[in-house]
């Protein structure tokens, strides 16, 4: 942890200097009107880009208008400086928060839906508005375009000059780049991140995803406007035609050429990108029939990007070695304990999901007590996973209504359940791929409601706790998709725990475990049985259910056939018949 | 009345046009749960196609025609085999891009190869077209409109009552289990996109002589087919052809009553109050995730 304060700090100070030096660079050296033209499209088209950053790397939403966005940040200072006769600075406001609202309009409209979806909406918007910037002439002066855009007059007109100019958006740049790079490792950055990796198990976990995925969005949106007021200022014209779909895939293609997941990778694209016609000059007209190659290729070989490729060469070549466990403080498993009052927790009554003509849950009532383990068994197709989705809120029932802690849960979204207290596994697995193991059970922690002290170092220590709970604290900085099968349904548990659930719904966390892990896995409950956790388990295995288990509800056909403890409901005539057959249709099939 | 009539008539075959494309949009989605973004590109290769063809080699129309649908299946092959199949196993974001990739491929290269001046074609017909009463029936309009409903009846009986277009059904519904049942799943979505590039192209021949025949033609009609298709339910064969007709009645009436600088605008206003108030089409169902 020591070596990796140090070398964050390293990271910051060489970031600092490289952008003190860039900047003064640029500043103070007069360069070739040529050069400064490009860096300043590649500023400030990066700034833009980096908006992709965040929707597409981060949250994994498509967003094909961002030229769009681009185009309302450059037209608000083109005309707020003109018609207006507004100074520079307030137009970029208006830019910025023309943008943004713009962007959480579309989110707000389109992100319930899936990303066909948002795709559609986006290029619906972008084509509108393209279709506006050229027809309303008397708004935006139509094809002519804008002239004589106005830049900042502070300082007795320090900037209109182009090099002070530039110096001004690379500073911008590198503003925005780092807070951009620093959003990933935030509650908020994490949770777009986990809304990508699996937008379900994010919800459950306790990730408000619907409205991470707007304010993603409605991010990228705002980047867009400002990339496209300091573009209007560098340039000084704009016309319509620089607002276009086709730009807005160029953005697409920068980001995902860099690699959309890191905001190096973004900046990298984009000047690759302004550079490459320079440099391709002369292939001029296949020109962009070798760039919409590029875009296959790119997709089907360096998925990630050159930024992404190169980093996991590094990871490759060096990898991370296991973390020591210094003084790490046990998991706070224990607030339940002390109430063993034998009250219920969460009460389901008549509790039905059917789908369509299927009932796949039919009028099931039960109530689990507080600090006991109780086991929903039955057999394939009885209704155990639906009746899950339906306790975790991935489903709304069609009638019946759940309580948890005396409160009405039936309508409360998976994200307000998790807040609630209500944690859950998955019976195939559901990671967030793509983060690392510590970063897993962080978001996992990170759940509304829960209140870990000690600021962003308390919550990791939290996390690595819940981790060592399930033996997995070594590996913490470890990708997840790394991980065994086996150990990945541990992180799942760890993560469930990290949020200090009140009630633990597993489901079928044995399945696809050998011996070893099973045993592994009875001790843990065990161990969480202890600790006093009130837990809620599907599992086939009836050793593995009887080992734990206090109470027993039985499903079959969606409807409860048995219920009690474990001794009379393994002998009930019923339910040996719907494990075993009948006699007579067993000796019919 | 007859004005209005006359309008209805000719939104009707533009909004064929639409269905047709929107088809293949909800064919390539059942099939591989990815939108295909150069859906509209293979009617512009269509249309150019007929271009050469018909008028740079002057080729009879009807072998020209025979030779275009052709050259569009191998279109739909190759498209599939390098657009599609590498990424196959991906998320649909990454094969959404690649196939917009795709789209910026076709539309240059073809920009390169024949350069930015849109092209005509003639239609095929030496009449322009009768009139019944006080509207004017655009013979190229009729044509559109029975080649749409030739085609639609063809799918429905290919889909309904072949043993092919049930494993292409199968395997749209459940890749997996189509593929444990001995169905060849690859070579079912490679018909697919074969049949969808073919019903691209045909659009792109019957609308050609009505539209200039250029690089952009593709992807404003695509949009709206996309547009279509969400407004009659997506991934719904019913909706898409609904979706297309009611688009195009809708375009033509607002582009003759209020703007037609904007008319391309209608229909995309049209998409957001579906979204917003009905996301799920006319005719689809929401569909939720499997835990």
């Amino acid at each position: 942890m020591r070596a990796d304060d140090a070398k964050g700090m390293l990271g910051r100070a060489l970031f600092a200097a490289a952008a003190i030096l860039t900047v003064g660079f640029a500043n103070f050296t007069p360069l070739a009107a040529y050069s400064v033209n490009l860096l300043m499209q590649s500023s400030t088209y990066a700034i833009s880009v980096l908006g992709l950053t965040i929707v597409l790397g981060y949250a994994g939403q498509i967003n094909l208008a961002q030229a769009a966005f681009f185009g309302l940040g450059a037209y608000s200072v083109a005309l707020g400086t003109t018609a207006l006769e507004l100074p520079f600075f307030p137009s970029l406001a208006i830019g910025i928060v023309l943008a943004a609202a713009a962007g959480a309009v579309l989110g707000l409209t389109s992100l319930r839906l899936g990303g066909h979806y948002l795709a559609m909406v986006t290029i619906s918007f972008q084509t509108i508005l393209a279709l506006v910037l050229i027809n309303w002439v008397s708004l935006t002066r139509g094809p002519d375009g804008v002239l004589n855009i106005k830049r900042p007059s502070l300082f007795h007109g320090y900037f209109t000059d182009s090099g002070h100019y530039l110096a001004l958006c690379i500073a911008a740049l590198y503003g925005v780049g780092y807070l951009v790079w620093h959003l990933r490792k935030t509650r908020l950055g994490r949770a777009m991140q986990a809304v990508r990796d699996n937008e379900l198990a994010a919800g459950v976990v306790g990730v408000d995803t619907y409205h991470t995925k707007v304010t993603a969005f409605t991010l990228s949106a705002l980047l867009g406007g400002l990339g496209g007021a300091l573009f209007a200022g560098g340039f000084a014209y704009i016309s319509p035609d620089q607002f276009t779909f086709s730009e807005s895939v160029v953005f697409l293609t920068m980001v995902l050429l860099g690699g959309a997941r890191s905001p190096v990778g973004s900046v990298l694209g984009t000047g690759l990108l302004i550079l490459l016609p320079e440099w391709l000059r002369f292939l001029k007209t296949v020109y962009l029939a070798v760039y919409g190659s590029a875009v296959i290729l790119i997709m089907v070989f360096m998925p990630d990007g050159i930024w992404g490729f190169a980093s996991s060469m590094g990871r490759k070549l060096r990898p991370r070695s296991p973390i020591a466990l210094a003084e790490l403080s046990p998991l706070p498993l224990t607030r339940e304990v002390g109430r063993e009052d034998g009250t219920t927790i969460l009460e389901a009554s008549r509790l039905s999901k059917h789908f369509g003509g299927l009932k796949a849950v039919d009028e099931v009532d039960f109530s689990v007590v507080r600090n006991s383990v109780h086991a929903l068994i039955g057999p394939n197709g009885s209704g155990k996973t639906t009746l899950l989705n339906v306790l975790s809120g991935i489903y709304r029932p069609t009638k019946g209504s759940v309580a948890f802690e005396g409160h009405d849960i039936t309508r409360l979204k998976p994200h307000e359940r998790a807040g609630s207290g209500i944690g859950r596994t998955f019976q195939n697995v559901r990671l967030f791929g793509a983060l690392s193991v510590l970063d897993n059970v962080m978001v996992g922690a990170e759940r509304p409601g829960h209140v870990v002290e000690g600021g962003a170092l308390g919550l990791e220590r939290h996390a690595l706790a819940a981790l060592d709970f399930v033996g997995l604290a070594p590996r913490a900085h470890e990708r997840v998709g790394s991980l065994s099968y086996g150990h990945q349904r541990l992180v799942e548990i760890a993560r469930a725990l990290a949020g200090s659930p009140k009630l633990l719904l597993l489901d079928e966390p044995g399945a696809g475990l050998n011996h070893v892990e099973k045993d592994g896995l009875v001790d843990l409950l065990k161990r969480l049985k202890g600790h006093g956790l009130t837990i809620f388990i599907i599992d086939h295995d009836m050793n593995l259910v009887e080992q734990v288990a206090d109470h027993i509800t039985v499903l079959n056909f969606g409807r409860s056939i048995a219920e009690g403890s474990p001794s009379e409901v393994l002998r009930h005539p019923d339910v040996v018949a719907a494990y075993l057959g009948e006699v007579e249709s067993h000796a019919a099939s | 009345m007859g004005f209005n009539l006359q309008l209805f008539f000719t939104g009707v075959g533009v909004g064929s046009i639409y269905a047709l494309v929107a088809l293949g949009f909800v064919l390539i989605y059942r099939a591989t749960n990815v939108v295909n973004f150069a859906q509209g590109d293979f009617a512009m290769l269509g249309a150019f196609s007929m271009v050469v063809l018909a008028i740079d080699l002057a080729l009879p129309y009807w072998l020209s025609i025979a030779i275009t649908i052709g050259a569009m299946v191998a279109a739909g092959a190759l498209f599939n085999l390098g657009v599609y199949y590498p990424l196959r196993n991906r998320t649909f974001l990454p094969v959404i891009i690649s196939t917009i990739g795709a789209s910026i491929l076709l539309e240059n290269g073809v920009l390169a190869a024949y350069g930015p001046r849109p092209q005509s074609l003639p239609s095929v017909f030496s009449i322009q077209g009768f009139s019944i009463g006080s509207v004017f029936l655009d013979s190229q309009y009729l044509v559109i409109l029975v080649v749409t409903v030739v085609m639609v009846t063809l799918q429905y009986l290919f889909f309904e009552r072949t043993l092919l277009g049930k494993k292409m059904q199968a395997t749209s519904q459940d890749k997996e289990m189509a593929s444990l049942l001995g169905i060849p799943v690859a070579l079912m979505i490679m018909l697919t996109f074969i049949y969808s590039a073919v019903l691209g192209g045909l659009a792109g021949i019957l609308v050609a002589p009505i539209l200039f025949v250029s690089v952009g033609m593709g992807s404003s009609i695509a949009l709206k087919a996309f547009a279509a298709s969400i407004i009659g339910g997506f991934g719904d064969v019913t909706g898409a052809i609904v979706g297309g007709l009611a688009l195009g009645v809708i375009e033509t009436f607002g582009a003759a009553y209020i703007s037609v600088p904007y008319k391309d605008a209608f229909g995309f206003l049209m998409l957001f109050l579906f979204l917003l108030l009905r996301p799920q089409g006319l005719f689809g169902e929401r569909v939720a995730e499997k835990a």
